[in-house]
């Protein structure tokens, strides 16, 4: 007999609503329900309003799409409900319902830009910079004015990846065990060195890296409701990954945003539920998880120098504060704990704290859209308070969007944990390859 | 006590389901003068614990030719004068093993011979439309069922007679029948909200009373043999179908699946009682329904189940079968009573102008009406034709009939986005507004309960089964019909009390988390009185 379905409906998304037992735990931990009235929470926008939504009609509810998409309220929820990707697929539907809407595209295809705008680098980085061009991008497409702009860096990753290879500067030897750098597209055109970095750590620790050819995660398309494209891109990197993965070889990646969309939302919000996509995310790992668990087998190398030895303009920043750790709320998603601080516990003289803030309020691509920047704000003022409060110069973040945000609005440097890690271990971005 | 009151008319109709409803504006729009008794709020009896289809009549096609054909005539008829009251799901008749392929022929002939319209549905094209459905069906037939809300439907008919100066007095009981000179000349009613009694001076009295027709015969010395036959539903929060699914197979129980609002509703058995108001759900036939429905879907039980409830259907044992009707009578199992309807006159007890409506179906509602009135018309001596038939139902301002789905789902959701704040939401799972709450407790300066909001906007009916929305609604209640604290909390006891009836069969896993959530609000945080276990569900 043909079975038509691809999974039961049990373990869908939407079957999830039926769980719900309306304890409001998750309006409680919802971030953007305390600051605007525009939100009525993800209870009511979630598992509620799918009771009425018909698959065949478009959602009218609008408000919905304040949801930023953090998902706080589907790791609270103590019942399952797999409430932020509820409402992410609601909010795709009304997309597609309210037609092409140029920002979100704009927005959606971050990867592109990335890569496009990469030889024009110094032009565009004055250009984004400019007020009244700014100005312009608000009143005409509706992206903020007062939202950080990430730099291009001027060249990518994957250029600086391919020269290290003809340069023969990779430790290749056959006896390394393997591991796939999945870079992401904000670490190829404006983060290089993140990349850099996380290769020659775990280089460092043995291991052969490889960087196959990938897409983007596709995050931001799916956070734009353009959903038919993020699975494209999804399938990229399935059909890229997959076979690693299969063959036990660890996939390792920088940017905690972009590693849940291939743990989670490939299957929970995009509804793509092929054995390579399950093989895909079981076998990716945030870098910090990855090295973490390395650590736990007693296999992590923790020839660290204290901050002491850390070059002078770091030791600077550093002072004698604490370092506030931020967890973005997509890591936490991971169910994985905290493995970035516990590696910078390892650090002497290190003194990393998690500044208990839900979350800093971008949300990807949410605190870019003008009409969403002041509840971006908002929503992570305790978070920057409490960096200011702190005295700290220096603080440290997991994924991409999170890190500018907080760096504009708390004024402090953002690093990522591998940044710290790699001054620990005496890595700079360009040292020679480090060999055991 | 005095009669304090007295009214004059020419026809009292005494019960306020659909046909009781559907008599009163059939005799309005004729002209009469008519008055309508109900003893609880309407559409509380059968009419409201029914399993809410609009028959296309295939269920009756083998057995049952009569009620089939009334059935598929009155069906084209319902969706034309009251298209709001419907969502146009369609129907399936589906066999599945092991249901006998023999029936299949045997089913289309039937359906053919009273013109019920089938079109076969191949499997893929089955499993595109309703994915969840068994793929082991072995024959799929589409036929023009549809969901009725009750509710809605018997609403618009009380409103479309008052335009017709119909009058409708709910919490009115029938005490008595009057009589004089061998003729019906009216009732003494009680008012059941402050006691007073009412006299009604009619011409005729007609007995619309559904499963208690027996107990109004009674009163004017006469003798109706009504069969009780009681059959329970059970709500699952998953729509799990779009369609109508039933059993292509002789009737039997639970072989029925029903996709209504945000539910979809399993159903039914069929026990014969003693009395109409029994209403118990035993366990086993929970237990049942939910086996027989995982023949049509084979997930359906993991789907959370929200409620269960019982209706008695009238079903009407007459002494002499007519022709062509099943043989065997009654035995446990009420199956083989025919459908169709009848219209009894009560002349030969001294009882003239008093006539009985029984048996039929929801979907017959305005076929049986037409069939009274006609009879009601003649004893009185008046020349008024029927037009219910073509005369459109009044529908709600917000209803525009053009999408396939003539009741939309969507509706709520869209109401609430349009509301002006978000935090006026009373109940949440089926979006109820202080607004609405507000205008529905001042439509009613007489008083209404919270169970006759439930009736009326679907309060508490959702998930959580009131769990967060009966202490806010008893607050609102409180609040604008002036009511002193002390009342509002009884008003409030006694709405958990009955939410936790529908709920007590139903005790496991997320809905007993639920039950367990809903206890701690209730006895623990607030404290509200638990209520004396009821030894019997009574009707009052
Ligand atoms: C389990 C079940 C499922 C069903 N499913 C369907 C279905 O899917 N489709 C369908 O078409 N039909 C269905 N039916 C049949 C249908 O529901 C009934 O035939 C129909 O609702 C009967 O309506 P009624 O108005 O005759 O009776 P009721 O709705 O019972 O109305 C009689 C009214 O009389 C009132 N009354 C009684 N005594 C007095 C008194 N002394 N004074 C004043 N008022 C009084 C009662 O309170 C009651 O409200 C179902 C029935 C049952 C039991
Ligand atoms: S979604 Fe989960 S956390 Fe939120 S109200 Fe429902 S059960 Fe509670
Ligand atoms: S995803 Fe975040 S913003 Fe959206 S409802 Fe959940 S907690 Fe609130
Ligand atoms: S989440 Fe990662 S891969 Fe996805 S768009 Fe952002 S940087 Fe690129």
């Amino acid at each position: 007999m043909t079975e038509l379905r691809e999974l039961p409906y049990l373990q869908e998304t939407p079957f999830t609503a039926d769980h719900c037992l309306k304890c409001n735990i998750c309006t409680q931990a919802c971030p953007v329900v305390p600051v605007t009235d525009l939100f009525p929470g993800p209870k009511t926008v979630g598992p509620q309003a799918q009771r009425f939504r018909d698959p065949d009609l478009p959602s009218p509810d609008h408000s919905v799409d304040y949801c930023s998409g953090c998902g706080i309220c589907t790791l609270v929820c103590p019942h399952g409900v797999r409430v932020m990707e509820i409402n992410t697929q609601a909010k795709a539907q009304l997309a597609a319902a309210k037609g092409f809407s140029l920002r979100n595209w704009v927005l959606g295809h971050n990867a592109w830009w990335g890569v496009l705008g990469t030889p024009f680098a110094p032009l565009l980085n004055w250009l984004f910079r400019f007020k009244p061009f700014r100005w312009m991008a608000e009143k005409t497409l509706g992206i903020s004015a007062r939202a950080a702009f990430p730099t291009w860096a001027g060249y990518t990753f994957r250029g600086w990846w391919r020269r290290r290879q003809k340069r023969g500067a990779v430790p290749a030897e056959e006896s390394r065990p393997v591991v796939v750098y999945y870079h992401g597209c904000s670490t190829n055109s404006y983060e290089p060195r993140i990349g850099k970095l996380a290769v020659q750590i775990l280089e460092h620790n043995g291991f052969r890296v490889v960087v196959p050819p990938q897409a983007c995660c596709g995050l931001p398309l799916q956070s734009n409701g353009l959903f038919a494209e993020a699975r494209q891109f999804a399938r990229k990197n399935t059909q890229s990954l997959a076979d690693y993965a299969r063959r036990g070889v660890p996939i390792v990646g920088t940017s905690g945003s972009c590693i849940m969309a291939l743990k989670g939302d490939y299957e929970h919000v995009l509804g793509l539920h092929d054995a390579d996509t399950k093989a895909l995310a079981r076998g990716i790992y945030d870098i910090s998880e990855f090295l973490w668990n390395l650590h736990r087998q007693g296999k992590l190398k923790t020839d660290f120098r204290p901050v002491s030895a850390f070059p002078p303009e770091v030791r600077a920043l550093i002072g004698d504060s604490i370092v506030p750790y931020h967890a973005p709320c997509q890591l936490k998603a991971h169910g994985m704990g905290r493995p970035a601080l516990d590696l910078l516990d390892l650090i002497p003289e290190l003194r990393a704290v998690e500044m208990d803030a839900e979350c800093c309020g971008i949300a990807g691509t949410y605190g870019y859209k003008a009409e969403k920047r002041q509840i971006a704000e908002d929503v992570g003022a305790p978070l920057f308070r409490r960096i200011r409060e702190s005295g700290a110069q220096l603080a440290v973040c997991d994924t991409e969007t999170c890190r500018w945000h907080i760096a504009q609005m708390s004024g402090a440097h953002v690093l990522h944990p591998v940044e710290l890690l790699a001054h620990a271990y005496g890595i700079t971005p360009d040292s020679p390859a480090v060999s055991v | 006590m005095q009669a304090a009151t007295s009214l004059n008319c020419d026809v009292l109709v005494i019960g306020g389901g659909a046909t009781g409803a559907g008599v009163l504006l059939d005799l309005a729009q004729r002209g009469l003068r008519v008055v309508l008794a109900e003893q609880n709020d309407i559409a509380t009896g059968t009419s409201g614990r029914y399993h809410g289809l609009l028959h296309s009549g295939g269920r009756y096609a083998v057995r049952d030719p009569e009620s089939a054909r009334e059935c598929i005539e009155e069906n084209a008829i319902v969706r034309r004068i009251a298209p709001h009251t419907l969502e146009d799901t369609g129907g399936w008749f589906a066999a599945f093993p092991p249901d006998d392929p023999e029936y299949i022929p045997h089913w289309l002939a039937g359906c053919k011979a009273v013109g019920i319209p089938t079109e076969s549905v191949t499997l893929a094209q089955a499993l595109k439309e309703e994915p969840h459905l068994n793929p082991k069906a072995y024959a799929i037939y589409r036929v023009p069922d549809a969901a009725c809300d009750s509710f809605e439907l018997v609403h618009t008919l009380t409103e479309a007679a008052a335009a017709f100066g119909g009058i409708t007095l709910n919490y009115h009981r029938v005490c008595s029948i009057e009589k004089a000179g061998g003729k019906v000349i009216g009732a003494l009613l009680e008012n059941r909200r402050n006691g007073a009694q009412v006299r009604v001076h009619a011409g005729a009295v007609v007995n619309a009373a559904g499963p208690w027709a027996g107990e109004i015969a009674k009163m004017a010395g006469a003798d109706i043999h009504m069969t009780h036959d009681r059959g329970i539903m059970v709500a699952m929060n998953v729509r799990w179908v779009n369609t109508i699914i039933n059993r292509l197979a002789t009737p039997g129980d639970g072989d029925i699946l029903v996709p209504v609002g945000t539910v979809c509703v399993i159903g039914t058995t069929s026990v014969v009682i003693d009395r109409p108001d029994d209403l118990d759900i035993p366990a086993e036939e929970v237990t049942q329904m939910l086996d027989a429905a995982e023949v049509m879907i084979p997930d359906f039980r993991k789907a959370r189940a929200l409620r269960a409830w019982a209706g008695v259907r009238p079903l009407y044992d007459p002494p002499q079968k007519r022709e062509g009707e099943a043989e065997g009578g009654v035995g446990e199992d009420g199956r083989f009573i025919t459908r169709s309807f009848r219209a009894l006159s009560h002349a030969d007890v001294g009882a003239a102008g008093m006539l009985s409506i029984v048996g039929g179906k929801l979907t017959t509602y305005r076929q049986m009406a037409e069939k009274i009135a006609d009879e009601v018309c003649q004893y009185l001596g008046v020349r008024a034709v029927c037009r219910t038939a073509e005369t459109a139902l009044p529908k709600p301002s917000w209803f525009s009939g053009n999408s396939r789905r003539l009741h939309s789902m969507t509706h709520r959701l869209h109401q609430l986005e349009h509301a002006p704040t978000h935090n006026n939401l009373i109940c949440e799972c089926e979006i109820v507004t202080r607004d609405q709450l507000e205008a529905a407790i001042k439509a009613s300066p007489e008083g209404v309960s919270l169970d006759d909001l439930r009736r009326d906007l679907r309060l508490g009916m959702g998930p959580c089964q009131a769990g967060f929305c009966g202490y806010r609604a008893a607050g609102v209640l409180g609040e604008t019909a002036n009511l002193p604290p002390a009342e509002s909390i009884a008003a409030l006891a006694t709405f958990i009390q009955e939410r936790f009836r529908g709920n007590r069969p139903l005790l496991w896993g997320h809905q007993l988390r639920q039950a367990l959530l809903d206890e701690m609000i209730y006895r623990r945080a607030l404290g509200v009185p638990s209520l004396q276990p009821e030894a019997h569900a009574t009707s009052d």
